[in-house]
């Protein structure tokens, strides 16, 4: 909410600068947001008037002025504005003045007419007001004033952010009443003389949905004059509020809105047939609003309507028919409170937010429709002319929210606080707040107020207390806690501990969107359903990620389109797998994913630079694996994936279950993705991977361990780890070692075939190996290899 | 025996003359092999009176330990120096970079909240995790932000429909933890949050860290006490800190947390408050029993004051550029 500084000092002055008080005020939990002057820096602008106004000469858009600013001698100024004309006031920047950007005022001549200042617009004095041409001034504005003192010019926009519970300072009067709390000083209501009826015209009001309205107030005003200028001070005062001037009768509305933050409406008496009804809406009505919007009147909608037909949106919006135009004579003025949970909801789900609703969804004072309505009525009068009618009430009693009584218990207050506060003081601010205030033995029995909707329980008169009293003002204590040791189990891997590994291998860790472009997802995903975001930020971020590899991707494109060309990235979080039997519908997993692109190493003086490859982020993942100290749980299977290389895919497993997969991404996706050549990826679930074995420490031989290489020959198709499974199955005890040095195919070797070199270490525990012994063991492998694989040994 | 004295000097001679560890062996055979010319003198011996074979004895000894002595020092010399030559031939520039693999790094998001764990974790708070797309009871009502409660609106709800979303905070990883086990309770959550909101300041996805503390008569002065050592440990300096009232519906009272930032300026950095009795109750705690307060913290806000990173936006762009940074 936006105010004015000076409107704001003339309900109550503390002896405070601007600075003082909002730091106050945001330190009392009225956040201010901004404070900004109502117009530029500028001096020397004083009221003068047109006496003389010609034609310039020599230019057909300027005009030759003498202009009367109250001293013995008229002031000659040539001015370009077109609605420089005979008679009215003006702003005149004199000899001497300086402008807002520091533009000094000096005599000049124009087009060899002389010019003695300056008539100003708005824009040229910092004042945002829209207007073509000079500022014009009332007619009854004095000569030579000042203008920074005629328009209160040094005054300030105080913005402050209320918190949703604070409806109570959605107004000046609200505000002024805080201000007054914090500063102990007593608040000044303005005044005016009250209304009294010159007309008895009435209206009938049938308050049929007394739940949601408890109190409306209605009165009707003849003759006025809705053609009326608002006055300045009105219209600047909303100005510094926020608020567009309109016409006189909206002006008015608004101001009292401002004033007390009681939200009115005015309605066309013209357009009225029969009784007002407060009710609930049939579900069928349609009402054209005054933005022009038709809407159907949803039947849980609280509708003002006449006998015939819905007038207005009750608390939220009026209807364009019955409102206020140029042609209208006769009004009726409508003040009501309308509950909150009349309101709650119901605006946002047609769309719509006005000042009102916002009002009174978060709780107006019941208790201030009758003042509220003879303020704005003196103000119709004054301003408008017209008859006044009697003011119409309908009411429920038992529907008007009364004030709450709350216990306040010192042992809770010091309990919550962990600070004590003496009883006066307690006492004191609470009676401050305008609170009725008992006080018991160990306890306040506090009555609060009708505009304090924020108001039910204990707490609510802690936090009061604690506020008013000053969070800053209570000590900082360490917490007193008992210590009770958390369960670590060992063989837990911590996620830490894996991104640090993949750090050390060179891994820049990322973190993309959890909600990526449903296109590009497409081609990674091609088959797979994504849950898609009804309203997100764009279409390209609408559909919640099935892995982490098209974000990775995305990245990668990125980085290389910025000459970033090796890529090494990881990222660790969420996938969201529709499924309809997991909670809220959708499987949430956490995954592990990395990809890399580019060379294996950056350029170096003494290491060939390789483009990456398959094995290059298989050796990345294996070390990963290696954590869980279970290495033999894992295999690759040759796998398909819609966004791998057929024949550079693998799934992963652990037991037989997948868990993952790494491949070389499809040359297909390259271009949309706008990778730079080769690029491999994994991904797999972390769940998978955070469970290791615990050491469990075993014998180390006595014995010598004897190697024994051997060199098959067997299909290219046969794979090099089954053939490893196999030799580790039929090695049993005394196979300590398998390990796969050499891969060859070429000359030597038959086209279609290719050459395995393994070298096998053998030991026993017991004794030393004999090599007989030795020789039936590798034979033994030899013979389930010919078996198994059809392999040859090769000599 | 002056025929001894020039063979020595023959060899001595024949020893400097060289330094072919070859020639010196021939040197060695010449002199002292079997056959050599000091060996020959010794086989003199035979044709010496008794009383002379001593003091000949030693003298052909003596010429040939020097012999020996002289010979062996030279080799050794000559071999020092072949592999003095040797190794000058082998000397490497030092200044040339090694074999490394290059250091990857954390993404500063990940940084700042590993720091928070930390600070936490020591004083025995436990990090817990929840789901990201959550329901409205866990988002919301749970945290006394019923259907049409004002709060909702300012949330920026990314709906999938009316019961389920993607969370707006990590508060509902409280109840999650509430509803599971028993006071006392310390929990910090970390996780990724979403607001339907994108801008300069804003992007719809970003990283809070939830902390919880339930037990018997926790207090406000304690929670003031824990954010401010939490602060200093954070920004590593002893800075201004305020606490300013504010509202959150599942805390009662409530605060924001500002810290003084370098251009003086008081920079908003988290939301606290004591939980509010609603909320325990409806995880079936005793608010007359226990109390407990409850904070959140933006991760980008406290990574960008932390690092000097200016634009929000830069921590999901994943640029190379920007996150080699973070080492």
């Amino acid at each position: 909410m936006k105010f004015s500084e000076s409107w704001l000092r003339e309900w109550v002055n503390p002896n405070i600068s601007r600075d003082e008080l909002s730091h106050q005020i945001t330190m009392a939990g009225l956040e201010v947001d901004g404070v900004d002057g109502v117009a530029g820096e500028f001096s020397g602008v004083i009221v003068g008037e047109v006496v003389e106004c010609g034609q310039h000469p020599d230019a057909d858009k300027l005009r030759v002025t003498k202009i009367n600013v109250g001293q013995d001698e008229l002031i000659d100024i040539v001015c370009g504005a077109s609605n420089c004309r005979l008679g009215i006031k003006v702003a005149v920047a004199m000899v001497g003045a300086v402008l807002p950007g520091n533009f000094k005022i000096k005599k000049a001549k124009l087009r060899g007419e002389p010019s003695f200042g300056m008539l100003c617009s708005y824009g040229e004095l910092g004042i945002d007001i829209e207007s073509d041409g000079i500022l014009e001034l009332p007619s009854d504005a004095p000569l030579g004033t000042d203008l920074r003192e005629y328009l209160s010019l040094d005054d300030a926009v105080i913005d402050v952010d209320l918190t949703a519970n604070r409806a109570d300072c959605l107004g000046m009067a609200g505000l002024a009443r805080e201000v007054g709390v914090l500063n102990r000083q007593a608040v000044t209501e303005p005044t005016w003389e009250a209304v009294v009826p010159s007309i008895d015209d009435s209206v009938q009001v049938d308050l049929q949905a007394p739940a949601s309205c408890a109190r409306y107030l209605g009165r009707v005003v003849k003759s006025v004059n809705v053609k009326a200028e608002t006055p300045l001070w009105m219209q600047e005062k909303l100005r510094r509020s926020g608020i567009r001037s309109i016409d006189p009768i909206v002006d008015i509305t608004n101001y009292v809105l401002i004033e007390f933050g009681q939200p009115m409406h005015a309605f066309d008496l013209a357009k009225l047939e029969g009784d007002i009804q407060v009710r609930m809406g049939n579900g069928a009505e349609k009402l054209t609003l005054l933005d022009g919007n038709e809407i159907t009147v949803p039947a849980d909608s609280l509708v003002i309507s006449d006998a015939k037909k819905p007038l207005a949106l009750a608390g939220v919006f009026g209807g364009e028919f019955s409102g206020v135009g140029a042609e209208t004579q006769d009004i009726m003025l409508e003040c009501a409170y309308f509950a909150p949970l009349a309101i709650l909801g119901k605006t946002r789900r047609l769309g719509l937010h006005t000042d009102s609703s916002h009002r009174f969804e978060r709780g107006v004072d019941p208790e201030l429709q009758h003042k509220v309505m003879d303020r704005a009525t003196r103000l119709v009068l004054d301003i408008c002319g017209g008859e006044a009618g009697p003011v119409c009430e309908a009411k429920s009693e038992e529907n008007l929210p009364k004030p709450v009584e709350i216990t306040l218990r010192r042992s809770k207050l010091d309990r919550i606080l962990g600070h004590h506060i003496s009883d006066d003081e307690v006492t004191e601010i609470l009676q401050r707040l305008g609170f009725n205030v008992v006080v018991g033995e160990g306890q306040w029995e506090v009555v609060t107020a009708t505009y304090r909707f924020d108001m039910a329980i204990e707490e609510d008169l802690i936090e009061e207390v604690a506020r008013i009293y000053g969070y800053n003002n209570i000590p900082n204590t360490a917490p007193i806690a008992s210590l009770s040791m958390p369960d670590h189990k060992e063989s837990d891997i911590s996620l830490k501990r894996v991104r640090s590994m993949l750090v050390s291998r060179g891994f820049q860790e990322a973190i993309t969107y959890s909600f990526v472009d449903p296109k590009m997802q497409a081609l990674v995903h091609p088959e797979q359903e994504a849950m898609i975001l009804p309203n997100p930020i764009s279409v390209e971020m609408s559909a919640m990620r099935l892995s982490t590899l098209t974000g990775l991707l995305s990245a990668v494109g990125y980085n290389q389109s910025r000459q970033q060309n090796r890529v090494r990235l990881f990222e660790s979080g969420l996938r969201f797998v529709p499924d309809e039997n997991a909670d809220s519908g959708v499987r949430q997993q956490a995954m592990l994913g990395a990809v890399i692109s580019g060379a294996q190493n950056d350029e170096h003086w003494s290491m060939e630079s390789k483009t990456v490859d398959f094995f290059d982020l298989k050796g990345d993942l294996e070390a990963i694996l290696g954590l869980t100290v279970s290495d033999e749980e894992f295999t690759f299977r040759s796998a398909a994936h819609p966004a791998l290389h057929p024949g550079q895919c693998a799934e992963i497993l652990r037991n037989d279950r997948v868990i993952g997969v790494i491949g070389a991404v499809h040359p297909s996706l390259e271009k949309p993705f706008g990778l730079n050549g080769k690029t491999i990826v994994f991904e797999l679930e972390l769940d998978a991977l955070l469970h290791a074995r615990l050491p469990l420490a075993q014998t180390v031989s006595k014995f010598p361990a004897n190697r024994r290489d051997i060199a098959i020959l067997v299909d290219e198709e046969v794979f090099a780890g089954d053939v490893v499974k196999m030799i580790r199955k039929v090695g049993q005890n005394q196979l300590v070692g398998i390990n796969l040095f050499d891969v060859y195919q070429g000359k030597g070797v038959e086209p279609g075939q290719k050459s395995l070199a393994i070298a096998l270490t053998l030991q026993d525990n017991t004794r030393t190996l004999e090599e007989k012994e030795i020789a039936e063991m590798v034979d033994s492998v030899v013979d389930a290899l010919k078996t198994e694989f059809n392999a040859l040994l090769r000599d | 025996m002056s025929q001894l004295t020039e063979i020595v000097e023959q060899a001595l001679a024949a020893i400097e003359g060289t330094d072919d560890l070859k020639a010196l062996d021939e040197i060695r055979v010449d002199y002292l092999g079997k056959k050599g010319k000091i060996t020959d003198m010794m086989k003199m011996m035979g044709k010496l009176s008794p009383a002379e074979k001593p003091a000949f004895g030693q003298a052909v000894n003596q010429a040939k330990q020097a012999v020996q002595k002289h010979l062996s020092e030279r080799v050794e010399g000559l071999k020092a120096a072949e592999l003095q030559a040797t190794l000058a031939a082998e000397s490497i520039d030092v200044t040339l970079p090694g074999r490394r693999i290059d250091n990857g790094g954390l993404h500063p998001v990940t940084r700042t909240i590993e720091r928070i764990e930390t600070f936490f974790g020591e004083l025995g708070f436990s990090v817990k995790e929840g789901p990201e797309i959550e329901d409205d009871f866990h988002n919301f009502d749970a945290l006394n932000i019923s259907e049409h409660h004002p709060a909702r609106a300012d949330h920026d709800t990314f709906y999938f429909n009316p019961k389920v979303m993607l969370r707006t905070q990590t508060s509902g990883v409280q109840i999650r933890t509430m509803e599971n086990e028993k006071p006392p309770l310390r929990i910090i959550s970390p996780g990724r949050v979403y607001r339907n909101d994108y801008d300069q300041t804003h992007t719809p996805m970003f990283h809070q860290v939830e902390g919880l503390l339930v037990a018997e008569n926790v207090n406000f002065a304690e929670l003031k006490g824990i954010l401010h050592d939490f602060l200093r440990n954070f920004f590593e300096e002893d800075l201004q800190v305020r606490f300013r009232p504010s509202y959150f519906p599942f805390t009662e009272p409530s605060a924001e947390v500002d810290v003084m930032g370098k251009n003086g300026k008081w920079l908003e950095v988290l939301g606290c408050g004591m939980v509010h009795p609603n909320v325990l109750r409806s995880v079936g705690i005793d608010p007359e029993k226990y109390s407990g307060f409850a904070f959140g913290m933006g991760v980008e806000r406290l990574s960008m004051l932390r690092y000097g990173v200016n634009d929000l936006r830069s921590f999901f762009e994943n640029d190379l550029r920007f996150l080699k940074q973070f080492k």
